[in-house]
């Protein structure tokens, strides 16, 4: 609809999505997605499935025995994805040898301390002076991978979801899904919907959709939300099912698993949610509560270097962001931050007032050259 | 290997009627040869039959370990493979089933019978291996525990008043659930496995694997396989037991088809107008004893049909006699605890025995 053909009695700006969007589709969009969880639950196959891609070729699997003495690795790999004109810059965080030691005792530091470091980076290209193209590095989601062949969330479990659930979105997954029989997924979704409301970790909240949404859709949004933690089976391959088209899935002896059928596995709904509904609203809740809490905690502890502990889990809900009690930081760093930015304001001061030095003195050598 | 066909080896038959070894003959015998043109039929050969009575009547005994990740399906596999409930399965979703803090030992026993044999069965269950976020060292409850049966086989036998039968409660067999991962052993499968195949019969199988299509199947089998083999882990049935070439020959077909990969279940379903046990999904029914799905069928054709009396006696000749015969040097050639007093026993072999760590 051209605007200057519109009718004078409207203003004009409902054409504001659309510029967004044709900003948006020109910039491209970045999205960090991290995956955890202990090896062989399928996590690259079903990265690989959800964006269509080949992330993993050059991955080599190192045997037991050289796992036996390594330590937790972080390695990012990013591929551009486009679809309908629009750009996706996709950053998948691993965390090989998550969960494969013998001791597993503080094995999710690393991880913790990742996530933490984006942040900080952030804040530091944010606090900065030039700030035209800060890349945003943090991580807007963690698809954690639980085990189907346990018995709900194990000690390991809890412990890494406890230690990053205020620091990102987690949206909980069960890996190879089609070892469950439809009762035992059902129990196993229940009993880890249990154990994380008991040990208090939050998980991403979907949003509610709006009220204005016809009942179907309302209908179909609250069966997704049932079926969280998404038990999902990924696949590469296609196997030709006899049917009008190929599918992708799993070749059994006794049966061929669909990764696309929903009576087989979530992997739609996830799909759906992940990326076709709340890409967006996952960034922005990484950046309006997660990263926000970060920047509060940090420069709180900045202005009151005392501050003592507060509550040692802060509940982070969608109104109270401002409400949080604020942990202490360890000092060292934001010390160090202050003291960079103060040094920087100070050199950004020199050069002005050098460059205002410079321009009063070429101003006097040009009244006088004219006066000449 | 026995076979149920009339053997000359009467040790092994013999050894399960009378467990503690004999007294040598004061008169060696004659070397008897057989004599084809025997004018009548003598009867010896009822010595298998008489046998055979004699085990129905007696019955006989076999402890089984299971170690393992929780949810692997221990339980699950046990009940289906002795076709009972000799198992308690701790994964009713109902129940609050915490996971122990440290390794615990948990042997309950039952007795079953099948054509007039009677068994009777001990399972030996293993909660909370495997299951903490720090599991250094968490073999050892079960190490302890397999040594400690020995030591109570040790102490009846050198009694000087023996029971007729000493009650064997020594681990013919432990089942090692490897987790169906795909990728290759986990560094928990490695240590356990390094620290017991020397003590006690390991039978790994790779659990719930109807995860897993055929080619993977095989590639995770071939992986496992070259990591135990790197690692010098020899798991039952090993290869320096294999006593003639017919041993050999069998042994190698099983030994190339190992780890099996099993699936258990203990529900029926209705496949093609038989009820057969299984695990019906949306996409097809398992079903266990079906060879084209998994190796379940495989796996109790080995351990119950064809090796039971095997593991029985390769526990009994090695394991234990290796344990035996540590326990005799440690002590410096006496035999530990009482009843040494007019006991002549033969001196100990100095031969190094493999230890157990």
């Amino acid at each position: 609809t051209a605007i200057g053909a519109m009718d004078k009695e409207y203003v004009g700006f409902a054409a504001l999505p659309n510029q967004l969007h044709r900003k948006s589709v020109k910039k491209g969009f970045d999205f960090t997605l991290m995956v955890a969880g202990e090896s062989g639950l399928g996590k690259s196959t079903l990265i690989n499935s959800l964006f269509l891609t080949n992330l993993y070729e050059d991955r080599q699997i190192p045997e037991a025995s050289a796992r036996l003495t390594q330590t937790l690795t972080i390695e990012r790999r990013g591929v551009e994805i486009e679809e309908g004109g629009i750009k996706v810059k996709l950053t998948v965080v691993d965390t090989p040898g998550f969960g494969d030691s013998v001791d597993c005792s503080d094995c999710w530091l690393p991880v913790v301390r990742f996530i933490e470091e984006q942040f900080e980076q952030y804040l530091r290209d944010e606090s900065g002076l030039n700030r035209k193209n800060i890349q945003d590095s943090r991580v807007h989601c963690c698809l954690y991978f639980i085990s189907p062949f346990g018995r709900g969330l194990r000690p390991l479990d809890v412990a890494f979801l406890r230690a990053v659930h205020e620091k990102v979105n987690i949206i909980p997954v069960i890996g190879k899904a089609d070892a469950l029989m439809p009762k035992e997924t059902q129990a196993l979704k229940q009993k880890i919907r249990e154990q994380l409301k008991e040990e208090e970790i939050n998980i991403y909240q979907f949003p509610e959709c709006d009220s204005d949404e016809d009942e179907d859709f309302k209908r179909q949004d609250a069966e997704m939300k049932e079926s969280i933690p998404f038990a999902v089976v990924g696949s590469c391959e296609v196997v030709r099912d006899g049917g009008p088209r190929p599918v992708r899935g799993r070749h059994y002896s006794w049966g061929t698993v669909e990764v696309e059928n929903p009576h087989h596995c979530d992997f739609l709904n996830l799909r759906r949610m992940l990326v076709q509904t709340h890409l967006q609203d996952l960034k922005e809740v990484t950046h309006d509560l997660l990263y926000e809490g970060y920047r509060a905690r940090c420069l709180q502890s900045l202005a009151r270097p005392g501050a003592r502990d507060r509550a040692s889990r802060s509940k982070l809900s969608r109104q109270s962001a401002t409400e949080i009690p604020l942990p202490m930081l360890p000092l060292a760093d934001t010390e160090k931050l202050i003291r960079e930015k103060d040094e920087e304001l100070r050199r950004m001061q020199e050069m002005l007032e050098k460059m205002q030095a410079q321009m009063q003195l070429s101003q006097a050598q040009g009244e006088q050259s004219d006066a000449l | 290997m026995s076979k149920g066909l009339p053997e000359t080896r009467t040790d092994a038959a013999m050894s399960e009627l009378v467990p503690e070894p004999r007294p040598k003959p004061a008169v060696p015998m004659k070397p008897i040869g057989i004599n084809p043109n025997l004018l009548g039929y003598i009867g010896i050969d009822t010595i298998i039959e008489q046998m055979r009575k004699k085990t129905m009547k007696t019955g006989f005994d076999f402890n089984i370990m299971v170690v393992g990740q929780s949810g692997l399906g221990k339980s699950t596999l046990v009940n289906t493979l002795f076709k009972s409930q000799v198992s308690r399965k701790a994964s009713s979703w109902n129940r609050e089933e915490k996971i122990p803090k440290t390794v615990e030992i948990k042997a309950i026993g039952h007795v079953i019978e099948e054509g007039g044999v009677k068994m009777k069965l001990t399972v030996i269950d293993t909660p909370g291996f495997g299951d903490q976020i720090n599991n250094e060292n968490c073999w050892e409850p079960i190490e302890k525990y397999i040594n400690e049966q020995y030591e109570k086989f040790l102490k009846e036998e050198v009694n000087i008043a023996r029971k007729k039968r000493i009650p064997d409660t020594r681990v013919h067999c432990c089942l090692y659930f490897i987790s169906p991962t795909g990728h290759s052993l986990r560094p928990l499968d490695l240590e356990f496995m390094k620290h017991l195949s020397k003590v006690v019969n390991i039978i790994p199988v790779i659990a719930k694997a109807d995860t897993m299509t055929l080619e993977e199947k095989s590639e995770f089998k071939q992986r496992v396989r070259k990591e135990l083999e790197v690692n010098g882990i020899e798991f039952y049935p090993q290869k320096e037991f294999d006593e003639d070439l017919e041993d050999k020959t069998e042994n190698d077909k099983i030994r190339e088809s190992m780890p099996f990969a099993v699936v258990g279940s203990d529900k029926e379903y209705q496949v093609n107008g038989k009820r057969v046990l299984g695990r019906k999904t949306p996409w097809g029914i398992i079903e266990v004893e079906n060879l084209n799905h998994c190796e379940f069928a495989l796996l109790r054709d080995f351990v119950i049909r064809t090796h039971l009396q095997d593991l029985k006696e390769v526990t009994h000749n090695i394991h234990y006699e290796t344990y035996r015969a540590k326990r005799l040097n440690d002590n410096g050639g006496l035999p530990p605890g009482e009843g040494l007093l007019g006991t002549v026993l033969p001196p100990v072999p100095a031969t190094p025995c493999p230890t157990a760590e």
